[in-house]
Parts: C-alpha cells; structure tokens; sequence
C-alpha cells in the first residue's frame, strides 16, 4: 500500500460544549483509507463512530465543531476548504448513508426525485439550457435515476420512481438511500450502520449491495457498525473506537484472530463464533463512560479485566505493533520498552 | 377520484349548516327580548292591533316547534326568509356584505402570513438570536394585543396623525368601480381600474393589520417551532450531506416539512378571520357580515341571523375543505 491514501484522518478531535463541560466526542483519532478499501469503525454505543463520519463531511451541529486535526480527502485538506467547496465535496466525492433509512428520506417527496436531487445539484447530466427548460437533460436525469434504481436493486423502477417513502419496506428504503449516495459516484461512501435498522436477511442483501458496489466500482467504504461479526465479514481493514478514541487497529484477520486490546477482546467475546458456538454470549460488564468527565488515563480501566493501578495514572499511547497494526494499551508499552523500541512522535511508540 | 371527494365534503356541509341553524333558531327564541317589541320600541306608539299583526305574520304567534317546522320547510325549499327589520330578503342582505368580509379576511390572511413566513423561517434558522428573541417578544405581543386597540391605535398613527391611509369603509365616495366579483380589489384588477386598485388596498390595509396581527403572531409561532423540529431531522442532515445549499435545505426540505402543522394551525385561524372580525369592522367602518350579524341580535331579527351563521359555518367548512385539500399535497401520506 505504497499508493496515497484515499482518505486520511490526522488527530481528528471533535468537540460539543454542553453544560456538563465539553463532550470529547472524538479524540485524536488518525486513520487512514487506501482508495477500494473497506474499513470497519466498531465500538459500542456512544464511542463517537457517527460524529468521525459527520466530521469528515463537516456537518457537525453547532455549537459542536472540529476543534483540531486534519481531514485529507485526495491530497486536499477538507478543513481548509470554503463551505462552497465543501459542499461540491458533499454527494458528489464523498457520499454518507445512515441508520434509519425510513427518517433520513424526505417524506415530502418522490422517492425518485430525492434520487435525481443528488444528479441535479452537482449537474452530473449536463444540457444546454438552464435545467428546467432542458427537456433532454431532465429525460436522461431520469433514465438515470432508474438505472440506479436498478443498478440497487429496487424492482420496477419505472413504477417506483413516483412512489414515496413511506410506501417503501425498509430494505426498499436503504437501497433508495444507497442509490443516492452512489448517484455522483463518489470516491468514498461513509456508511452509518446502513443495516441496524434492518431484518437479518435484508442485512445480508444490503451488505452485499455494498459490497459489488466496492468490488465492481472500487469505491472505498468506511462502514460504521456495533457488530464486529458484520465488520469481520465485510472489511478490509477493521479500527475499534472507545469512547472517542481509536484502540486498535489492523487487517480484518489479525483483530479478529488474534485481538490486542482488551476491549476488542471482549468485543469479540460477545459474538457467537464458528467453533465455539456452545460458549456464553459474555457482554463486557459495566457501561460505557461519560465523554464530558474522562478520568486522564486508560478509559476502558473501569472495565478492564487486565488494567492496574498505573493503567489510570496518565495518557495511553499508541503502539504501533507492526506495519498497519496498531493497540493503545499499557501493556503494549511494557512490551515495546522491553524490546528496547523508540519513542515516535503523537504518543506513538514504534519499532521502526 | 379527488373531484368526487371534494363534492361529497361539500354536500357535507348542509346538515351541519341546518344542525347549526336549529341550534341558532332554539337559542334566540329562548334567549329574552322581543323581536316586535323591539321594533315597535323605534317606531312610537302604536296600537295593539298592529303588534298583534306583526307577531302573525312572521308565525311569532305559534308554538316554536311549528316555526321551526316552517322555517325547515322554506330552508329546504332555498328560501331562509326575510329580514324582520329590513323587509328583505336575508340571502340578499348577506350577499351584499359577504364579500366585504371575506375581501378583509384575506387581506388579513395575506398580511398575516407575508409576516409570519420570514419571521418563523428566520428565527427557528438563527435561534436564539437577537432577532429570534425580538420576533418572539413581539409574536407574544401580537397575542395578547386586542385587535380594537391595535386597530385604534393604528387609525392614530397612520390616518389621523400622518394622514397616509383612510380612517373608515371600503373605497372612497368619489372612486367608481364596477362590481363583478364584490372583492373590490379584485374587481379592480378584472376592470383595469387602477386608480380603484389603490384606493381599496388603501383601505385595506390598516383593517387586515389589525385583524391579522394575532393571526400573524400565532402562525409565526407554529411555524418556528416546525421549523426547529424539521431543520433537526434525519432527511435535512442527508440533505447536507447531497450537497444541497443552506438555502435549498431550509426552504425546500424542511419547510416543506414543517408546513403539514403550519398548514392545519392557519386553516383554524382562517374560520377566525372570518368569524372573528365584528370588532374589526367596527372599528374601520367596514361594512362586512360580521357588523350584519350583531345588529341582527340585537334586533332579534331571527332569521337575518340563522341565514348570516348558515353561511358562516359553510364558508368556515369550504375553508377547511381547502386547507384538507391543501394537506393532501402536502403530506403524501394522506389521502382526502
Ligand atoms: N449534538 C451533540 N451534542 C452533545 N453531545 C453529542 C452530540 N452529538 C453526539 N454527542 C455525544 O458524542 C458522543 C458520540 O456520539 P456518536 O453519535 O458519534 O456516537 P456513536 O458511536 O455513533 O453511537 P451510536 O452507535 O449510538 O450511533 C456521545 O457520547 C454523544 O452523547
Ligand atoms: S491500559 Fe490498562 S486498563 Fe487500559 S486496556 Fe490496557 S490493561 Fe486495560
Ligand atoms: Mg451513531
């Protein structure tokens, strides 16, 4: 992976002032998505994983707001560019779909004409005249829009194009979002657990909607998910969050075969498994904590069955373990001072 | 298919007009006064024999169940009766005062919602901003001024003290204008007749401001609060994320949205409009229904005033037809 990355995020800290103090939604988090790749965001409810998409679309709500970090979309640092250009960003190079498919359609309009809204504000069809007198442009604006309805897998676009949402199933309503998101054909789809509010069997339909569209268009995906079992089965590339801060990090098989952080460990052990089907479902006791009063060390101590004493006492770094293979655990950092490693740059050890 | 709806709701419409016109009937004849005493009382003296007339010849002498028998009969028939005092027919009377009344109605509405739409958009978009403070001070302002002393005080100010506008009635004596539709700014319109155009909407304005002002206060309301709630959801986030311009966000996805409640809340307000405004009309001079109305109970003149609430409940029901029929396109998921 010596290509430049699609999207890389650099010490993204996203902020909301409440009246409890300043909810550190996220955390320093870098990341980075080579172009094609899928990469799963995993964390419980709460970790921040909705806010790192919202941020790299910038549409956190004020009063909230980016506080610091970089956001590197194709070389260019979405941060730095005017809302103008965000906004031709927006749909048209980086596309979102999200949880609830039934409230995140307009249920105002034409289930087909939310589509061509996409087609239309970054005038993908092109035509001669200014839109609406272009008859051309607004029939192919069309015929497109039932090819993506096909392309998504909606049947009998013709007739469904003047249908409205609510006239949808769900599954009928995620395919209709995703043919918004996939309308420009945009580089990167930021997808907010697409499939929680879905039945199992159309779970399984969406995610492979998804992933022919990854696999026939090379669009990178950044799929948000509780559900490390739909992570493993659909990433490349898979990042768990704790409360606003990326854990861990690494290849789809490497966390899900040998995982190095506690947290993920007890994620894992929270999902039925091939060969160990027989074992106890154990969810990792206590709760998630409040962003608004982190206690300075480890955030996962309250819950950790490994931590100690020290594991509270100050910031964890990150330790980069191998190439693309990351744990934010003391533990690590014993390990990495007893290899003799070197100190590297942002709280990150590493051995090269 | 909407075509035969709108006609069944229309046909709808006539038994609640009776159901309301028997309640008016039994009302007024159990309510004290009397309509030939009252009269006699302006004309002087006059003789027993004569009361006695009267009182026959409008069946004031026969038991109520029987009147109210001939007041259906010639209700079914089409004919509401005469006047009492003015010796004409009640439907003519009103049809010469409706329009009046439902030219000020919509002025009011107009004025209304030309106010409350930027004030509710804008305030709900910049919350908590000065100006969403402001417009709500004044919103609260608007709802508890009584529309009397708004409409005094505006006779003050814009006719009295500055002389911009008229101080009472519908067109000045000197303008002429042919009447076609009785909505004189309209007829003004139908007839080229612009120097009548100004002159009506002269008069119309400080009448509709001070009518529409609670109107106007009470929908920028609803509207803001709309507003907040549609500009928080899902469809507005996905919206942005399009790409869509702030402008586009707000004014087609959200508003779009928080009209369904908007709309509902103006189609009461227009039932008040036009129900509402004998204190209006008073004040201005304006010579609508609503004026007709009060002094036929004063008069007791019984059936002047079960024809004037006849046709008041069916231009409230055909405004709330319109306002359904509005709803339908706005909300795809109801059906009329
Ligand atoms: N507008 C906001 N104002 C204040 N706090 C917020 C806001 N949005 C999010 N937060 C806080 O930020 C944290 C992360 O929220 P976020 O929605 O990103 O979590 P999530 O991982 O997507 O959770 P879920 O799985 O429930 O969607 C939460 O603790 C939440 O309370
Ligand atoms: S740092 Fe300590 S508390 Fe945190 S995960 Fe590692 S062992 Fe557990
Ligand atoms: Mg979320």
């Amino acid at each position: 992976m010596t290509q430049e990355p699609l999207l890389e995020l650099r010490n993204l800290t996203t902020v909301f002032p409440t009246r409890r103090g300043e909810v550190r939604a996220v955390e320093s988090v870098n990341l980075s998505l080579a172009p094609g790749e899928v990469l799963g965001l995993v964390g419980e409810s709460g970790c921040g994983k909705s806010t790192v998409l919202l941020s790299i679309m910038r549409l956190i709500r004020r009063p909230g707001h980016i506080a610091e970090g970089e956001i590197r979309f194709q070389g260019r640092d979405l941060r730095a560019l005017s809302e103008g250009e965000m906004r031709r960003v927006r749909g048209r190079e980086i596309a979102m779909i999200f949880q609830d498919p039934l409230s995140t359609l307009n249920p105002a309009f034409r289930v087909g004409d939310q589509i061509r809204e996409s087609l239309r504000l970054h005038h993908i069809v092109d035509g001669r005249w200014p839109w609406p007198l272009d008859m051309g442009a607004r029939r192919r604006e069309k015929e497109r829009v039932i090819q993506l309805m096909e392309e998504v897998g909606i049947p009998s676009p013709d007739a469904r194009y003047k249908a409205y949402p609510h006239e949808f199933s769900g599954g009928m309503q995620q395919r209709a979002l995703i043919a918004i998101a996939l309308a420009c054909e945009p580089r990167l789809i930021l997808a907010d657990e697409p499939t929680t509010a879905l039945d199992v069997t159309i779970q399984a339909q969406i995610l492979d909607l998804m992933k022919r569209i990854n696999e026939r268009r090379g669009t990178g995906i950044i799929l948000v998910t509780h559900d490390l079992g739909v992570a493993a089965e659909f990433c490349h590339r898979i990042a768990v969050m704790y409360a606003g801060r990326i854990v861990e990090m690494g290849s789809v098989d490497e966390v899900i075969e040998s995982p190095q952080h506690p947290y993920t460990q007890g994620l894992l052990d929270c999902i039925p498994r091939l060969g160990r089907e027989r074992q106890p479902l154990s969810p990792i006791p206590g709760n998630v904590p409040d962003l608004a009063t982190l206690p300075p060390g480890c955030s996962f101590a309250p819950r950790c069955p490994l931590a100690r004493p020290v594991c509270e006492s100050g910031p964890i770094p990150m330790v980069r373990l191998a190439r693309d293979r990351r744990s934010r655990c003391l533990r690590h950092v014993d390990f990495a001072r007893e290899q003799g490693w070197t100190w590297g740059t942002e709280y990150e050890i590493s051995n090269q | 298919m909407r075509a035969i709806k709108v006609l069944e709701r229309i046909l709808a419409t006539i038994p609640i007009m009776f159901g309301v016109a028997i309640m008016v009937f039994i009302f007024m004849r159990l309510t004290p006064g009397d309509p030939v005493d009252i009269m006699m009382g302006a004309g002087g003296a006059v003789g027993a024999g004569e009361i006695e007339q009267l009182r026959a010849e409008f069946h004031l002498d026969e038991p109520i169940h029987i009147q109210l028998w001939y007041f259906l009969r010639d209700a079914a028939r089409g004919d509401l009766g005469n006047s009492y005092i003015k010796k004409r027919p009640t439907m003519e009377l009103i049809a010469e005062r409706l329009p009046a009344t439902i030219e000020l109605a919509l002025g009011a509405l107009f004025f209304a919602l030309i106010i409350a739409f930027p004030i509710g958009i804008l305030s709900a978009v910049k919350q908590n901003s000065w100006l969403d403070r402001f417009s709500m001070a004044g919103a609260f302002l608007g709802i508890s001024m009584p529309a009397f002393w708004l409409g005094i005080v505006l006779i003050l100010i814009f006719s009295v003290k500055l002389r911009w506008l008229p101080v009472q009635g519908r067109i000045s004596y000197d303008v002429n204008l042919q009447e076609i539709t009785g909505l004189y700014v309209v007829d003004s319109i139908l007839t080229r007749n612009w120097p009548a155009l100004k002159d009506a909407l002269r008069h119309l304005i400080l009448p509709s401001i001070a009518l529409g002002a609670a109107v106007a206060a009470i929908v920028a309301r609803v509207l803001r609060s709309s507003m907040l709630e549609t500009l928080r959801a899902d469809y507005v986030t996905l919206a942005r994320a399009k790409g869509a311009p702030e402008h586009r966000v707000v004014l087609r996805h959200a508003l779009r949205n928080a009209l369904i409640p908007t709309v509902t809340v103006i189609g009461l307000q227009v039932g008040v409009l036009l129900g509402g405004n004998m204190i209006v009309e008073t004040v201005f001079g304006w010579p609508g229904l609503g004026r007709l109305v009060v002094d036929a109970i004063f008069n007791r003149d019984f059936p002047l005033v079960q024809a004037s609430v006849m046709v008041y409940a069916f231009t409230f029901v055909i405004a709330n037809l319109i306002v359904d029929i509005l709803y339908t396109y706005l909300n795809p998921k109801i059906t009329l």
